[in-house]
């Protein structure tokens, strides 16, 4: 997978190259590092190959090995993106991706933070109208999945809380917490695929929202229910109990408050509850 | 890094007991193979972990890290810390490295000899420097900031690398010579990346290892390498750390483990990741020169077994 394609080499080979094309006065880096990226400047002035050889296809390597290399970590962030696009087409658009947003940071866990956006605005996929959000979701499963140890609620410490005092709770989110909410069934189609399942049963125009955690040290992503996405953030973003469930009964007068409440705990959503007004 | 240090770990910081990486065979950690590693009965002799696979703030691998460093000494190799970049160290990736380090208390800690970012981006790829003085002197201040950084001394690798500068002055060998002197560093040799830009820049291995200043070697590192051609058709060795080691790179450890003795040995592997069972039999094999060689070393036991 390091070596050029038959297309990429004859590129690097063609007579089109002038030497004297590459800016003079930059730091070896900034020359080498601008040729990086744009495979249609020569190599940089003063690359050389031993003994007077030639410098294209041995600084084609470095240009190779970073594409490679940025694409296969794209692909190991979003593999359901991958997996629904085809590994072919994603190794082309995430090359296209990767050319125009690199990475800042040589933490590659913390790259493709714009992939979502790009693939929102790239017309060859905009049929795939879920893409985008499936990539959010797989964004923040990392996310998830690095975030800081934490251990959950205690469901008994929310227990001890007597029953006149539990309108006033806050929560604590859990570092690893995450919810995503979609106009469409990214939590069905990301949770089947990454279980090698098939996707054929599901409708994608449902919408759906995922809660992703980690209550021990695996990454968990559950479906949540109606209004559950709206409760949880508002919990999360320190409104006390009582408030979030009532702005969110108010929405959805079916939301089931007891099993709301009961999933989140199971689910190591939080790891303490304070009462706001003591 | 003395062989007296208390038995006894100071509680107040110390979350593992001290392990200094023994004159074996290693391997390159790989998520897939915790599991394995840690029911072989066979123990692999430590384990190294790339830096950055570790700068998250938690999560499972950390935790995977955490039982390896339990049950084993680890080395901590650093991958993006750019050390020839002409723009300067970053503070804060200096910072994380500092963290994991910290956090693990590592036999060893190492770098390259190269630069990855660049005006804000990051490769993913240890890109070459030029030999001049001018790149010395950066390079050399680098590693005393990192060294400072990390109150430790570290080693730095000799690369692999497919173009030169024209603007270069000095030899590799000279260059990283002149590194460790003035930096105090150690040096961390890595035989496949000498195998590599020996084929590709058309000198000899041998050639490279007289020059080289093997009594700073601390750490070595085996991999495999792809094979392509240059632009006149020649071959042109790719550092792609995706096969087994070859013979003639078995055969080049052998001689310098005859010089210098047995010295702490990474096998690396990190594309087209075999089962564990291929990995570790990469590092028997190197495990075994290590004894056979080791013993006549000229330079005698002064990586004497812990």
């Amino acid at each position: 997978m390091l070596f050029s394609s038959p297309a990429a080499a004859s590129h690097f080979l063609a007579p089109a190259m002038h030497r004297s094309d590459t800016p003079l006065g930059l730091s070896s880096d900034a020359a080498f590092a601008a040729a990086l990226i744009d495979p249609d400047l020569p190599v940089p002035h003063g690359v050389v190959g031993p003994h007077g050889k030639k410098a294209d296809r041995r600084f084609a390597v470095y240009r190779n090995t970073v594409t490679v290399s940025l694409v296969t970590a794209l692909g190991d962030i979003f593999p359901v993106v991958r997996k629904l696009v085809g590994e072919g087409f994603f190794r082309a658009m995430a090359q296209i991706h990767v050319a125009a947003s690199p990475p800042s940071s040589p933490l590659l866990f913390d790259y493709g933070r714009d992939f979502p956006a790009f693939l929102e605005g790239f017309e060859p996929v905009a049929r795939l109208v879920y893409l985008p959000d499936v990539a959010r979701l797989e964004r923040a499963w990392l996310d998830s999945f690095h975030a800081a140890d934490a251990d959950p609620l205690d469901p008994e410490d929310l227990g001890r809380v007597a029953p006149d005092r539990l309108a006033d709770l806050t929560f604590t989110p859990h570092p690893a917490m995450q919810i995503v909410a979609s106009r469409y069934a990214i939590v069905s189609i990301v949770a089947a695929s990454r279980a090698d399942q098939s996707l054929s049963s599901i409708e994608p125009l449902e919408p759906e929202a995922g809660l992703i955690t980690r209550p021990d040290s695996s990454v968990i992503l559950r479906h949540l229910p109606e209004g559950g996405a709206f409760f949880l953030s508002a919990l999360a973003g320190g409104a006390v109990l009582g408030e979030a469930a009532g702005q969110t009964l108010a929405d959805w007068p079916m939301f089931d408050l007891p099993s709301a409440i009961a999933a989140m705990l199971e689910a190591g959503a939080f790891t303490a509850c304070a009462n706001s007004s003591s | 890094m003395t062989r007296t240090e208390t038995r006894y770990p100071d509680i107040s910081h110390a979350r593992f007991s001290k392990a200094p990486l023994p004159p074996r065979a290693g391997a390159g950690l790989k998520g897939d193979h915790v599991d394995q590693i840690l029911a072989d009965p066979w123990p692999v002799g430590f384990l190294e972990v790339h830096a950055e696979n570790y700068m998250g703030d938690g999560g499972p691998a950390h935790k995977a890290l955490t039982a390896i460093r339990n049950r084993f000494p680890v080395s901590v190799h650093g991958v993006g810390l750019s050390i020839g970049a002409t723009q300067g160290l970053d503070q804060r990736h200096l910072d994380r490295l500092a963290a994991v380090v910290d956090r693990y208390e590592p036999g060893m800690v190492s770098e390259h000899l190269a630069w990855s970012t660049h005006d804000g981006t990051y490769f993913n790829d240890l890109l070459p420097v030029p030999y001049d003085r001018d790149t010395l002197d950066r390079v050399v201040t680098h590693v005393q900031r990192v060294q400072d950084r990390l109150k430790r001394r570290i080693l730095i690798e000799n690369p692999s690398t497919y173009v030169a500068y024209a603007q270069s002055t000095m030899s590799e060998t000279d260059f990283i010579s002149e590194i460790a002197h003035r930096s105090g560093c150690g040096l961390l040799l890595d035989i496949n990346n000498v195998f590599v830009s020996a084929t590709n820049h058309g000198f000899k291995p041998m050639n490279y290892l007289y020059d080289f200043p093997l009594e700073l070697v601390e750490e070595i590192h085996l991999a495999g390498h792809a094979e392509d051609i240059d632009d006149e058709g020649e071959r042109l060795l790719i550092d792609a750390h995706d096969r087994p080691v070859c013979g003639d790179v078995w055969a080049l450890y052998d001689i310098v483990i005859s010089q210098i003795g047995a010295v702490p040995t990474v096998i690396e592997w990190d594309n087209d990741v075999p089962d564990w069972p291929v990995l570790r039999r990469e590092a028997q094999a190197a495990d075994a020169i290590l004894v056979a060689s080791g013993r006549i070393a000229l330079l005698g036991s002064r990586h004497a077994s812990v």
